[in-house]
């Protein structure tokens, strides 16, 4: 039989009902794996051992599994609040653990929020099983988890690398079988480039299409929650337990939640998709670019018709999310004032000049970086230049995939121009680090989905590593079109044996 | 071509309530200067008649029944327990507004 830890949610899910393993046994077998690997790349920043053990046997001495998620470990990116369980953003504005790697010399102890977010929630009420928290980006602001108070997430294909951001942890703890599903944020790629670099399935979902609730933000009109799953098929299962209205998250739509496994059986013949020239620009990793025109003719094989499209203003999509990004950072991260939670100074004169210590110790450089950007954005006088402007391109960008839609129904593309970056590549350039976005935000300013699926290995850029290093395939569908997106990712996957390999650690 | 002067990196901390020194704000006017730098390309691009987009859910004024919940989402009490400040009466006692 296969390493527990190993299992896919559907093959742990068929076990747990035929009875040949229990949910301790899974959780025990996650929880073995992390202590014996999470070392070598830092994914796992908070550890939930005890509770997920209690939670496990509770959900074997009831012993129903008649959904897919009951008894099911997962671990949760650490923007997620859960109740009782410390989430600190991976920012020394809300943690301090004296036993943690983080420096900080705070005063007070970690937030522990008092209650859960939607999701969280959901996957509590069928039983899922939260083994803990997930290394990120500070407040999700980066693209490597090098901004994190606790320390990078190295890529297990390779520890010289950087596994991605900001939800870097949990592609790293899926690659390497800590868990069986890890849960992410996508604000500007945070889901798609780490599934991308780590080998998983990950999705951006439509806005609105999944909860907000209870998940610390970034930028509200941009932000997404979402999985990062070892198959299409498991994703599919995770986003029909989280997907849906949430009346506590005004912005989620009440479109029904269509059976998304049960979509995957659909064929996928006849299926127009569209490459995008724009994404296939110099500058792109010759073995990323194969791979991706590879991944289209599998499909055009598996019936699917292949076009050429184009969306013109893909090229200032950067820009205009590196405008509204940081002008809603600089809005959200207000809150952080030191008053209801976070971090605390004990020698302020006064009210301004406590603000102004709490928020200069607290945060670290990207998250100020991105707050005087969008302070000086939205300020008078430059209002309608930057804002304003860039809410104008947002719609021209929106315009494009609209069009695009009229003659397609998915589109295809790499999801990053080049596989995984060495640690510290980017870091003294903050515009270097944004253009890692460059194929990840335009569906964001269009309020769509957008999957990344393992399409291949780049052999070239490691040859001393066994595999070589992942590549991401990213399909996108108009909005509220998961269904349609998964099922050409399951049908991929069904054709190619890119998922069975698996990083030597 | 706009570039932020160390008076600006100044104001801005200021409006932003962040403190930095003068190394600080010789690096983020560097940096800060770089990334507008960056968006200034939107400049070029023609918006005229195009209305902004704020957001894309196509709803608008979501409204729900003004009703008590019976089980609230966290008890008042556990939402102050977070505070890293003191709690006097149900209420966080903060550092003098006045100086």
């Amino acid at each position: 039989m296969a390493e527990l830890h190993t299992l896919t949610i559907t093959q742990a899910h068929e076990k747990l009902k035929k009875k040949e393993i229990t949910s301790e046994e899974l959780v025990r077998a996650c929880i073995k794996r992390i202590e014996s690997v999470d070392k070598n790349f830092n994914a796992v920043v908070h550890r939930n051992f005890e509770r997920a053990l209690i939670e496990a046997k509770k959900v074997d001495t009831k012993n129903v599994f008649n959904h897919p998620l009951t008894g099911i470990p997962y671990l949760t990116k650490d923007v997620y609040c859960e109740e009782g369980v410390p989430t600190t953003a991976c920012s020394n504005m809300l943690q301090n653990d004296p036993t943690s790697s983080a420096s900080g010399g705070l005063h007070g102890a970690s937030y522990v929020p008092p209650f859960d977010s939607t999701t969280t929630k959901r996957l509590k009420n069928v039983g899922a099983i939260s083994l803990g928290k997930t290394n990120t980006d500070e407040f999700t602001m980066g693209a490597s988890t090098e901004t994190s108070c606790y320390g990078v997430t190295k890529n297990p294909w390779d520890t010289t690398r950087v596994a991605g951001g900001s939800s870097g942890g949990s592609a790293a703890a899926v690659a390497a079988d800590e868990c069986m599903f890890a849960l992410g944020t996508d604000t500007g790629g945070s889901i798609r480039q780490p599934a991308s670099f780590c080998g998983c399935a990950g999705m951006r979902v439509t806005y609105g299409r999944t909860s907000r609730f209870g998940v610390m933000s970034m930028a509200s009109t941009l932000d997404t929650i979402g999985a990062l799953t070892k198959s299409t098929e498991d994703y599919a299962v995770v986003l029909g337990a989280i997907a849906g209205r949430d009346p506590l998250d005004g912005t989620t739509g009440d479109q029904p939640v269509p059976d998304y496994r049960a979509g995957l059986q659909k064929s996928i013949k006849g299926l127009r998709i569209g490459l995008p020239k724009e994404y296939f620009i110099e500058g792109i990793h010759p073995e990323v670019e194969k791979a991706v025109r590879d991944a289209a003719e599998v499909l055009k094989k598996l019936g699917a018709l292949i076009v050429d499209v184009s969306l013109p203003y893909t090229k200032y999509a950067v820009a205009t999310y590196y405008v509204l990004c940081p002008c809603e950072v600089s809005s959200n991260m207000a809150r952080y004032d030191g008053i209801r939670y976070g971090h605390t100074v004990k020698s302020a004169d006064n009210l301004v000049d406590y603000y102004h210590q709490v928020r200069s110790e607290g945060f670290g450089p990207e998250v100020k970086r991105r707050i005087m950007i969008g302070t000086y954005a939205l300020s008078a006088g430059y209002f309608d230049a930057y804002y304003r402007q860039a809410q104008k391109v947002r719609t021209l960008i929106k315009q494009d995939f609209d069009a695009a839609f009229q003659k397609v129904d998915l589109l295809l593309s790499p999801v990053s121009p080049h596989t995984a970056f060495t640690i510290g590549a980017n870091s003294a350039d903050p515009v270097a680090m944004y253009l890692e976005d460059v194929f990840t935000v335009a569906q964001v300013m269009a309020g769509i989905p957008a999957m990344s699926v393992l399409c291949g290995f780049a052999k070239s850029v490691t040859p001393s590593t066994v595999e070589g290093l992942p590549i991401g395939l990213q399909i996108m569908g108009p909005q509220w079109g998961e269904e349609m997106i998964l099922r050409a990712a399951h049908a991929y996957e069904g054709a190619t044996e890119w998922q069975r390999r698996k990083p030597a650690l | 071509m706009p570039s932020l002067t160390p008076a600006q990196v100044r104001h801005i901390a200021k409006l932003a309530r962040l403190n930095l020194d003068d190394a600080e704000v010789e690096k983020y006017a560097k940096e800060l200067t770089n990334i507008l730098g960056y968006i200034e390309m939107l400049q070029e691009v023609d918006t005229k008649g195009v209305e902004p987009t704020a957001q894309v859910t196509g709803r608008a004024n979501v409204l729900r029944d003004d009703v008590i919940w019976e089980t609230p989402i966290a008890e008042p009490d556990a939402l102050l327990a977070t505070s890293p400040l003191p709690i006097v009466e149900h209420q966080i006692q903060t550092p003098s507004a006045h100086g």
